[in-house]
């Protein structure tokens, strides 16, 4: 199965970035119902100054998720900063001395920033969290390749997970972090961080998908 | 509303700038920004005491930095954890040769970030030993306390730890002493009005006229219930029950008394409820060694008031009279 190139794809993770900062707003808005209403200003504060470090030079895929996570990791602080900067992190690593990322190679990258965030974070399926995003989407993605779907159907398939994810999330408890105290009335509202995980997640594999039809 | 800010992303960054300015004698800024420390720190043959935690909380956290008092602070956004290198940086700078204690509040991200820092120093050879504070009674019942935030609490946490350690107390008796005090400490927040973070410009959470939130978090966490303002002297009831009902503390026992206001609740107000506060202690059968009355640990401009009530044993009221000089008003 065809992939594409690591070395000419970091212009992905500025897309990310991008996506991030234009829903500051909307991302900090839904943290005001259940949380403190800053996800998005950190999150775009964040992703803003990895963009900054990426701009000008092409750069391979790899390199940018690291720069990105480093970012997250060492400048921004609270719990998304140790928890996108795992995962980032996470997917830098796998992706690390692969040439063409075919869906194996997706695959392994998704699993392995998924269980970065695992490591730091207690948070399983149905706590109301980014998780709730992120593990069904890699989940579908690996059941679309088992059955022999196309690598960009198995993208289409990550992204409606991931949505499907998020969005169920309005009708979770919270069992985890600050939206944690508010038990039952943190029901009805989005989860900012699955929020935010499909975001990324959308545009990840949408730049995927790009790179595969031969987007430059 | 209208604030002193200039940029609202830079607030901290201009806060700890100012900071820094006004109280040069005993504090510093490490090569990180977002570290403050002791103006002498690291002191050789001590065990270096930090925490850190968000901003917006002055004068806590980095207004108990000083001589007796905490060697160093990780600075985070306004109420977001300090990032692990941040954390990281602070062990550093407070490092002595006999270890470090890191003593901060139960929040996921601190847990995170302080758990990434604890074994970043590791790998350098440093170990840092913790105390979590988790004195907020209303953030979960009895059964589940390890689940329970941090809050004003964690004042007498670091005063007593920092203490041991400045009469030459190892790690791990620091961490013994801080760990008894927060045991020792219930605390519970009443809200009267919300708070508004420079960045995003609105209130984060309501409160309607006429009512009051019980059991309020620090950075508005919603409370127990929401009910009808009642009188000072009321609301001094309710809370002292709240906290001492928990707390089931014997007759004859000395407690050391914490009342803090929110960030806009005038301090005479604070004043009016310590009056009923200290009589509803008594009546209790209990002896107040000493209360505290002023803002120490705040959220931005939230009107609303904490009280935290710390069971004292001999160490304990020894360490608290030990003498500080900090930037807070201890």
């Amino acid at each position: 199965m065809p992939g594409f190139s690591n070395a000419d794809s970091g212009d992905i993770v500025s897309a990310i970035a991008r996506r991030i900062v234009e829903n500051r707003a909307y991302l900090s808005d839904i943290d005001g119902l259940i949380g403190d209403g800053d996800h998005g200003v950190n999150m775009a504060k964040g992703f803003s100054l990895a963009a900054e470090r990426l701009r000008g030079e092409a750069r391979p895929l790899s390199t940018s998720l690291a720069t990105l996570g480093d970012v997250l990791m060492t400048e921004i602080g609270g719990s998304m900063g140790p928890l996108y900067g795992v995962m980032f992190s996470g997917f830098a690593d796998a992706l690390d001395g692969v040439e063409e990322i075919d869906a194996p190679a997706f695959e392994r990258m998704l699993r392995s920033g998924l269980d970065e965030v695992q490591s730091i974070g207690d948070a399983k399926v149905g706590d109301k969290t980014l998780i709730d995003a992120f593990a069904p989407a890699l989940q579908a993605f690996s059941a679309a390749t088992a059955k022999g779907e196309s690598f960009p159907v198995a993208l289409d398939a990550l992204i409606v997970a991931a949505e499907k994810g998020r969005d169920s999330t309005v009708d979770l408890v919270a069992k985890i972090g600050r939206a944690a105290r508010l038990g039952e009335r943190s029901r009805g509202v989005l989860d900012p961080g699955a929020t935010s995980c499909a975001i990324i997640l959308r545009t990840l594999a949408e730049g995927a998908t790009a790179k595969l039809a031969g987007v430059p | 509303m209208q604030r002193f800010i200039n940029d609202p992303d830079f607030v901290v960054d201009d806060t700890v700038r100012g900071f820094v300015k006004a109280h040069g004698d005993l504090v510093k800024l490490a090569d990180n920004p977002k570290v403050v420390a002791f103006a002498q720190a690291p002191i050789r043959g001590k065990v270096g005491v930090i925490t850190g935690g968000g901003s917006g909380h002055e004068p806590a956290f980095i207004g108990y930095v000083g001589r007796n008092m905490l060697d160093a602070v990780a600075v985070g956004e306004i109420f977001s954890s300090p990032t692990a290198k941040s954390f990281h940086d602070a062990m550093k700078i407070a490092d002595g040769g006999r270890g470090v204690v890191c003593l901060y509040g139960n929040y996921a991200g601190d847990n995170m970030n302080v758990k990434m820092a604890v074994k970043l120093a590791a790998k350098e050879g440093l170990e840092v030993l913790t105390v979590v504070a988790n004195d907020d009674v209303c953030s979960a019942p009895p059964s589940e306390r390890e689940k329970r935030r941090g809050v004003a609490g964690e004042i007498f946490m670091w005063k007593c730890g920092a203490a041991k350690a400045s009469l030459g107390g190892s790690a791990k008796d620091v961490q013994a002493v801080a760990q008894k005090a927060i045991d020792n400490c219930r605390s519970i927040g009443v809200g009267l009005g919300p708070c508004t973070l420079p960045a995003v410009g609105h209130p984060n959470f309501t409160i309607e006229a006429g009512k009051m939130e019980v059991g309020i978090g620090h950075h508005g966490e919603p409370g127990t219930h929401v009910e009808p303002l009642k009188t000072a002297a009321e609301v001094a009831r309710d809370m002292v029950k709240v906290v001492l009902d928990d707390h089931n503390l014997p007759s004859g026992t000395e407690v050391a008394v914490l009342i803090s206001g929110l960030g806009a609740t005038p301090t005479n107000e604070l004043y009016i409820l310590n009056d009923t506060i200290d009589a509803e202690i008594r009546a209790r059968g209990l002896k107040i060694a000493r209360a505290y009355v002023g803002n120490f640990f705040t959220s931005l401009e939230m009107v609303g008031v904490t009280l935290t009530i710390m069971a004292l044993d001999e160490e304990l009221k020894q360490l608290l009279a030990v003498e500080v000089a900090c930037p807070a008003p201890l």
